[in-house]
């Protein structure tokens, strides 16, 4: 078998491994607070016999680990359970949530990935200089504020004062992709700086380090330009710290927006998640967990295998 | 300023220095060179390591590397003063007129590209040819340099190729574009002799049939003196001598050149083994771990105490794995070292301490080797406490006694590693190895990294030592030079396996086996057509079989 195979096979059977003892610990978390379901259905005011009745009825005197296994089995056929607030199926509304999440994650990574790499390439080309300098002021500065301040602050100047974009980013399916893209344009904005700042500087430090090789030196007396060099020679030997970093940002994106999508009221995981939080809906915040769990996990399980396939040594062995 | 294509004048170069603990400085590197090379000749920039010939030749390119500036004087190249040239010139003549071959391929290919890409980037980027051409061109060039599979090797990534066969496609990357000049920076060093030979006469004949003009810098005369017309001798960033090939190495007229030339003349006088061997490696077999071959094949030799074992091969013929296992780095799959009466552990970590202190190492890499945040007093004095316990003045008497025996005297102790020349930082590992009173010391490549009358210097300081001392040494090297120098017996190895010991009068002397007379005859030698001599020697050997 090629080596690249076997490699990126142990990375996914690890990855796999690791998801189910990610989900057997968000479970023991969630048995490990105080109260059950039952009690969060009912309130503070059930009394002992209508707790020991629903307990019965949801199965909830059944031990831990068979119920961990009957809740894996159902995630496993895709059936998440049901919502002990509003009985309805998690599957069905966390996937619209999901789909929002996902595509407010989609925009800006599309937007901050490129622009971050570019600005690395940039502040490569000036190194030292001022404008290697000023991007680095400016991606600071930007991943130094808080993100919902970032957030009110562009609210106040560029939807209220100037009037572009709207503050609310609500979307809904009767929208055209346009109107929605309208509608998460600052929310965009306001990650697209959260962001950047970690994937530039790597994307920088990454390919300043593969500048001291000697194949740099050859490029050089090749007579090519220097953004050539850079581009062309240097930043194919980055790539894997540069993708790792970029994996862990997208995995922000998706799991660490809660804040951004309350500041707009946008109707995504993180603003579902709080709710269920709030409301002690544990199945829906068992549900969010894991999938949460899944994309952090599958996203960095990506960036190693990219890293792998970056590495012509194994990509073609001798 | 039509005569000659390359012309230098009063070439100045400096550079920024940041020596540990002073400020900042400038430091001329070359002080005023001037020459000429016309179309089609070869000139060899020679001297030891900071005599500034590697920036010369960039210069060439208008090149500085690192912190270098070039500070004064004119380089003209085809007809203008490159040094005044705009950018755009620059890189108009980098890489299309003036081309590059750095001493190590491995690390100047970058290794995520195919090989044909980067041989014939600089010919396309610059408009000399469509990539059709660059590449048929570039399959010319590597049939020309003795490539195998010359239609399918661009199609490779560096690593899938070896050593030698990358040097050969870092000289058809420097001649694909047609240049009228290459610079060729040490480009046979970083090779093993056997395979040196091979690609100096793929180079020179390169050089020969497109009639291209070259530098060729290199630190070895003989080397030089195969594929030279002119040699220019430097020295500290000043020209020494200039004179053809024939008068350097057969009638120098300055000092310096003449050391140059007279350089290896230790004459060792064997002695014969006595007594009870002081190691005896019995039948070692080893291999690395998750692989399944022996990189050592049942290998037996032995040192008498006060004598010099010189293990000789190329690289990977397993003469530093086994020094690995003598130390138990390596632990062997079979077989027993037999070391002052006793029979050593194959785990490092399980041996008692007077075993570790017995056997003492000193290493290629004197750099790497040391702590650059320690002193060299606090270098050395580890040992004594650690093996003697010795503490305050006794320590400081006995670490001045070691600095004086390594010849380096007075003020030494307070010094740092980055303030020592590489000689000197060889020293101090010596030193720091016989503090621990040591029965062997494995030296491996001691002298390889050393420009030639350093490594002069560092055999008759070992040969020295080792009179008063009566330690032993395992000397690995590839050089047989250095071999002459100190050995009393020696190991030829090849392939894992030692295929001629003996006495070194013995080994040395004919008849030989294959691998040895291939080894030796490719030693080069000084003097004029030795390449061209032995090339037609094994083309009539082979033909005679």
């Amino acid at each position: 078998m090629h080596p690249i195979i076997k490699l990126v096979v142990q990375r996914l059977s690890l990855g796999i491994l690791l998801l189910f003892a990610a989900s057997a610990m968000i479970f023991g978390l969630t048995e490990a607070l105080p109260g059950d379901a039952a009690q969060a259905v009912l309130g503070q005011t059930a009394t002992p016999e209508s707790l020991a009745n629903l307990r019965e009825e949801m199965g909830l005197n059944e031990p831990a680990i068979s119920r961990y296994f009957d809740w894996l089995g159902g995630i496993m056929t895709g059936d998440l359970g049901s919502s002990i607030v509003n009985r309805l199926d998690i599957a069905e509304s966390v996937g619209k949530r999901l789909g929002n999440t996902l595509f407010l994650a989609f925009w800006a990574a599309v937007v901050s990935v490129p622009l971050a790499i570019f600005l690395g390439l940039l502040a490569v080309r000036y190194r030292d200089r001022w404008p290697d300098k000023l991007i680095s002021a400016i991606t600071l500065t930007t991943i130094s504020i808080p993100e919902f301040l970032i957030g009110y602050v562009l609210v106040y100047f560029l939807a209220v004062k100037m009037g572009w974009g709207t503050a609310l980013a609500m979307v809904n399916d009767s929208m055209s992709l346009g109107q929605k893209l309208n509608a998460i344009a600052l929310p965009v904005l306001v990650l697209t700086l959260v962001v950047l700042a970690h994937m530039m500087r790597m994307t920088r430090a990454a390919i300043l380090n593969v500048m001291q090789s000697a194949y740099i030196e050859t490029a050089e007396l090749k007579g090519l330009s220097v953004f050539n060099v850079i581009a062309k020679h240097a930043f194919p030997n980055a790539v894997s710290p540069i993708v790792n970093v970029v994996m862990l940002n997208l995995a922000y994106l998706v799991v660490g927006v809660v804040v951004v999508e309350v500041v707009f009221v946008y109707p995504g995981m993180g603003q579902f998640l709080v709710d269920a939080v709030t409301k002690r809906d544990v199945p829906v915040v068992l549900a969010c967990g894991v999938i949460f769990a899944a994309i952090y996990i599958g996203l960095n399980m990506l960036a190693d295998i990219i890293s792998i396939l970056a590495n012509p040594r194994l990509r073609h062995p001798k | 300023m039509s005569d000659g294509m390359l012309k230098v004048r009063g070439l100045k170069i400096g550079a920024t220095v940041y020596p540990p603990g002073e400020k900042p400085h400038d430091i001329d590197i070359v002080h005023g060179v001037s020459f000429d090379l016309e179309q089609g000749k070869v000139l060899g920039l020679i001297g030891e390591s900071g005599a500034g010939k590697s920036t010369i030749g960039l210069a060439a390119m208008a090149y500085g590397r690192g912190g270098v500036e070039l500070t004064g004087g004119e380089v003209w190249v085809n007809g203008r003063d490159i040094l005044q040239s705009s950018k755009g010139d620059l890189r108009s003549l980098r890489g299309g007129e003036v081309t590059y071959v750095s001493q190590s391929a491995a690390a100047s290919f970058n290794p995520a590209k195919q090989i044909m890409e980067q041989v014939t980037e600089a010919a396309i980027t610059h408009g000399k040819f469509s990539k059709a051409e660059a590449e048929s061109r570039a399959v010319e060039l590597f049939d020309k340099l003795g490539l195998p599979d010359p239609q399918n090797i661009g199609k490779r990534y560096p690593h899938q190729v070896s050593g030698g066969q990358l040097q050969r496609c870092m000289t058809a990357l420097a001649l694909c574009p047609e240049p009228d000049l290459v610079v060729f920076d040490e480009p046979t060093t970083a090779l093993d002799v056997t395979t040196q030979i091979d690609v100096l006469m793929a180079i020179k004949d390169a050089i020969r049939e497109t009639g291209v003009a070259a530098l060729y810098i290199t630190h070895d005369l003989a080397v030089v003196a195969q594929v030279s017309d002119d040699i220019m001798v430097l020295k500290m960033g000043e020209m020494v001598e200039y004179g053809t090939v024939d008068q350097i190495i057969n009638a120098p007229k300055e000092e310096y050149t003449q050391a140059l030339v007279s350089v290896r003349s230790i004459d060792h006088e064997e002695k014969a083994p006595a007594g009870v061997p002081v190691l005896k490696v019995e039948n070692i077999t080893a291999r690395y771990k998750g692989t399944n071959f022996d990189v050592l094949k049942d290998i037996n030799v032995e040192l008498h105490a006060g004598q010099t074992l010189a293990v000789v091969g190329e690289s990977g013929s397993g003469k530093s794995t086994l020094a690995r296992v003598i130390t138990g780095l390596l632990p062997q799959k079979g077989g027993n070292v037999h070391f002052a009466g006793r029979d050593l552990n194959p785990v490092m970590r399980t041996r008692p301490r007077e075993d570790l202190r017995e056997l003492q190492m000193i290493y290629q890499m004197a750099d790497t080797a040391m702590n650059p945040r320690q002193t060299v007093g606090t270098i050395i004095g580890r040992p004594l406490e650690f093996y003697f316990g010795l503490r305050g003045a006794e320590k400081q008497k006995r670490i001045q006694e070691l600095l004086d025996e390594i010849e380096l005297g007075q003020g030494f102790q307070d010094r740092y590693p980055a303030e020592l020349s590489g000689g000197q930082k060889q020293r101090v590992c010596i030193a720091r190895a016989l503090a621990a009173k040591p029965k062997l010391i494995i030296c491996d490549e001691v002298t390889s990294a050393l420009d030639p009358l350093v490594a002069d210097g560092i055999l008759k300081l070992l040969l020295d030592l080792q009179k008063r001392e009566d330690v032993a040494y395992l000397f690995i090297t590839h050089d047989l030079a250095t071999v002459r120098a100190i050995a009393d017996s020696i190991a030829v190895m090849y392939q894992g396996e030692v295929v001629r010991y003996g006495p070194k009068s013995e080994v040395l002397a004919p008849p030989f086996d294959d691998y040895t007379d291939l080894l030796l005859s490719s030693v080069p030698e000084m003097k004029l057509g030795w390449l061209e001599s032995v090339i037609a020697n094994r083309k009539m050997a082979s033909a005679g079989n």
